[in-house]
């Protein structure tokens, strides 16, 4: 094997590795123990697992309709638009993604009754529109306008130019940002559950309901392998359209390409607004409820973070609590970012690749990679239970579980941010660099890494983010002891009494706080290195 | 530029005293016992750390879901056990966790203070630790406002006066809505209750995924005030809605109830199961059952444990609450599941 060869092994051992053993071997146990028992075929060939899995497809791809849609105007806002307030656009997007879902779920209930499958679709567009925003903003932001520019110039109008030139060029960030919306939407769990009620159900829904109330495993692995089958026919889907669409682009920084928007601009900006608005309505509701008692407006329940709840419903303050969030999500970012980035280094190293096979199997562990996306979270959680005692240290019961399983539900996300940008970057600027005598390790510092800092810093953030509110995972492996805010919320609101009520918004309130802060940190650091090229 | 290099050293720094994955469990294997619980588990710290003062041995506490998901965690892992005793586990799927075999005998000497009341087999494998009522509960103050008799029975739920009031569980997700389910299969019998559904359907009855949806968001008794005065609660939650008068707002409806009791016992193939009894021990004593109340919601097993004030005005415990055989459940539970669900169009 030559030596570039071995190297692109050792690079695939990292994010392989990690996904084998905490994802491919545990999923693998369950489903095969389902299968032990007989009847999958039996399960696959009922009229309501198909009826379930239209429903699920249907309310998904309606869920990621409304999120691009809604999200496009505002990728804009954060690209092109020299205004003041869009850094706070910035970091507002981001808060609906961290909020546990039983209390949107909750939100939106209050806000709606009986808004039956249209509030589902709302809803987890609701937690999406920041996936899309912020994706395809961390791309377009980076695009040269000269292309556009000089299709104007050419006598385009400003959409037609918008049409022809710059979204061909955001298509690799569109449905990448689509392809992990669909996903979160076709598996998204407590919104469903919620709002659905018991009438309207899910693939996921209805995994979790066989596995963990029924101890159905025939059941819930017939459903899990249509559902594994409907989310690789996205992820093919996703794959055959960026193929398509991609090419290498000149990028540029956003203080070069954002400036004050101009005529039907304006229209765009007002759209955005409207997003935004309708994105705090929810937020502005929580943040109400949780200062309102029968007596008028009090601030017990912010007072009651520092206490473990009425009558100690939990075992430590909500301030550790959130303390122990920051550090799990920690630790799930770096474990998260080391197997994203090194995996999408090693896709685009595939696909430059000569040869069909490598460009097969890169194709091959791009959908794999997503897969984590598209399982249920009990489906993991159980295959942990029944595989890592084989590992030394019974992992099953270690705090390290957390973690671990925020990163699974963390990496395609970063893989997805981070992928567009390695790819555009044009090899001729390598080949230059290299021809004017730079070692790979210069090519690498002075190209490589300035052109895809922002967006692995972005994703780094956007993942931090996606761990701090990762829920279904982390209810089942945490510790009481150490219990993250989502989990501390959902303890409180489970308790009846006014106070724990009050206290678990206030926590909501807390998480969307430490998410804005975390977000303003993440934003300052990238946007201040990626000033310097 | 400095100030970027301090931030950035600021974070790596954070990164690095913050993270988990270094540390590692300092806890000396041989003295730590783990529980296995379910999710609604709290116990004071202070009552953790006197009972490792007493016997040395420390109580490590894993959470896994609710009963039923609990229960199912460790049949799944009954060839290797995540733990060395488990709480949680309730009458409605206690028999699955036996048949299963995942429990050892064990009597523990506290068990004559009354948790054997509640034994649900005779080898002694599961201690009763606790048990709570699922009622009906009602919002008194809506039922005086507009002059309405209060309800009070099942019979009365169906009732055109109670039309489109009622909220409860669905009981394949939520485990007070599979009690009151059974309730309703123990009152009517297994010929009968699906007439009673059909009825409380064409009432007008209403469903919620889970207990936080049905208590807090349609109930109007809560702080929620939602809009529906029935709901399908516990008997003990009108003890945490008393008003600033000392009075409570809410009422359980005792004629309604149906009783889950909670079970403790040590896991087969647990290593460290000379531990873990002085573990099943520590539940069923004194000192732990006088703080289940306050903590869990629920009332404790042991006889002669004092409640708190509030409970003996606002929720007392039901003088003859309902329940089904271990057997009877076990056989009928995922079928009357089925049942009702398709019953109810769901």
């Amino acid at each position: 094997m030559s030596r570039a060869g071995l190297g692109l092994a050792a690079l695939a051992a990292v994010p392989l590795g990690f996904l084998v053993v905490f994802f491919a071997w545990p999923v693998g146990a369950i489903l095969r123990l389902g299968f032990v028992d007989g009847g999958v075929l039996d399960a696959l060939t009922e009229g309501e697992t198909w009826r379930l899995a239209w429903f699920t497809v249907a309310q998904a791809a309606g869920s990621t309709l409304i999120a691009v849609v809604a999200g496009l105007p505002v990728a804009f806002l954060l690209a092109r638009v020299r205004l003041p307030g869009v850094a706070v656009v910035r970091t507002l997007v981001l808060v609906p993604f961290v909020l546990p879902t039983v209390v949107v779920g909750l939100a939106f209930r209050a806000l709606w009754t009986d808004g039956g499958w249209m509030s589902i679709v709302l809803a987890n567009a609701f937690f999406n529109v920041a996936v899309v925003g912020r994706t395809v903003a961390g791309l377009w932001a980076l695009l040269d306008t000269r292309a556009e520019d000089a299709a104007r110039a050419l006598g385009a109008s400003r959409w037609r130019a918008f049409r022809s030139v710059t979204l061909p060029a955001l298509m690799p960030a569109i449905t990448s940002a689509a392809a992990v919306v669909f996903l979160f939407c076709a598996t998204s769990f407590g919104v469903v559950l919620i709002l659905g009620g018991a009438r309207y159900r899910t693939l996921e829904t209805e995994i979790y309901l066989r596995t963990e109330n029924l101890l159905d495993l025939t059941g819930a692995a017939a459903l899990s392998l249509v559902q594994i089958a409907a989310v690789l026919a996205a992820l093919l889907l996703g794959a055959a359209a960026r193929r398509r669409r991609e090419s290498a682009l000149r990028l540029r920084s956003r203080r070069e390409t954002a400036r004050r928007p101009v005529g039907g601009e304006w229209a765009v900006i007002g759209g955005a607004v409207v997003v935004l608005g309708l994105l705090l309505t929810p937020i502005v509701a929580l943040l109400v409820r949780s200062v309102s008692t029968e007596d008028g407006w009090s601030l017990a329940g912010y007072r009651a973070l520092s206490s473990t709840g009425n009558d100690g419903t939990l075992q430590v303050s909500g301030w550790e609590a959130a303390m122990n969030s920051l550090r799990t999500a920690t630790d799930a970012t770096v474990l998260a970012m080391i197997i994203g980035v090194s995996a999408s280094v090693l896709l685009v190293a595939l696909r430059r690749a000569p040869g069909r096979l490598a460009r097969g199997v890169g194709e091959s562990m791009d959908a794999a990679l997503m897969l984590p996306l598209g399982v249920s979270a009990v489906t993991v959680g159980f295959g942990y239970l029944i595989t890592l005692d084989a590992l030394p240290g019974d992992l099953r019961t270690s705090p390290l579980l957390v973690p671990l399983a925020q990163a699974l539900v963390v990496i395609p996300l970063v893989i997805r941010t981070v992928l567009p940008v390695v790819r555009s970057i044009d090899d001729r600027l390598r080949q230059a660099a290299a021809t004017l005598g730079a070692n790979p390790l210069r090519v690498w510092r002075e190209i490589d890494v300035p052109l895809t800092l922002r967006a692995v810093v972005a994703a780094a953030g956007f993942g931090y983010v996606v761990a701090l509110g990762e829920f279904g995972a982390t209810s089942f492996l945490a510790r009481p002891q150490t219990p993250t805010l989502p989990v501390a919320i959902a303890s409180l609101i489970a308790r009846p009494g006014q106070l724990n009520n009050q206290m678990a918004y206030a926590a909501c309130a807390l998480l969307m706080l430490v998410t804005a802060a975390a977000v303003i940190v993440i934003d300052r650091l990238a946007s201040g290195r990626v000033g310097e090229f | 530029m400095r100030f970027r290099t301090g931030v950035l050293i600021g974070m790596v720094a954070a990164l690095t005293a913050g993270c988990t994955l270094a540390g590692n469990d300092t806890d000396d294997a041989a003295s730590t016992v783990t529980l296995v619980t379910h999710d609604s588990f709290a116990a004071p710290q202070q009552v953790l750390d006197a009972f490792q003062q007493q016997t040395g041995i420390t109580v490590n506490v894993v959470k896994k879901g609710d009963a039923g998901a609990l229960t199912n965690a460790l049949v799944l892992t009954k060839a290797d056990p995540i733990g060395d005793a488990a709480f949680g586990v309730d009458s409605t799927f206690a028999s699955r966790a036996l048949a299963e075999g995942v429990f050892a005998p064990y009597t523990s000497p506290e068990a004559d203070r009354g948790p054997q009341r509640y034994a649900v087999d005779s080898e002694h494998r599961l201690s009763a630790v606790d048990l709570g009522d699922v009622c009906v509960n009602i919002d008194t103050t809506w039922f005086a406002e507009r002059g309405i008799p209060e309800p009070a029975t099942y019979d009365d739920l169906v009732k055109p006066e109670y039309k489109d009031l009622l909220v409860v569980e669905n009981p394949a997700t939520s485990s007070p809505g599979l009690a009151f389910l059974l309730g309703t299969v123990a009152r009517y019998g297994e010929q009968n209750w699906q007439g009673y559904w059909t009825q409380l359907r064409n009432n007008g009855v209403r469903t919620a995924a889970g207990w936080e949806e049905a208590y807090s968001q349609d109930f109007s008794g809560s702080s929620g005030k939602g809009p529906r005065p029935i709901v399908v609660s516990y008997a003990s939650s009108p003890a945490a809605e008393i008003g600033d008068d000392g009075k409570p707002r809410t009422k359980a409806l005792l004629d309604t109830c149906y009783r889950q009791v909670e079970y403790a016992g040590v896991l087969a193939g647990s290593p460290n199961a000379d531990k873990a009894q002085k573990v099943i021990d520590f539940l069923l004593s004194q000192q732990f059952q006088v703080t289940v109340p306050e903590n869990m919601y629920v009332y404790p097993a042991r006889a002669g444990v004092a409640l708190p004030a509030s409970w003996t005005a606002a929720a007392p415990l039901p003088p003859n609450p309902a329940s089904l055989p271990a057997e009877t459940v076990q056989a009928g539970r995922e079928r009357w599941i089925e049942q009702w669900r398709s019953l109810l169009g769901q």
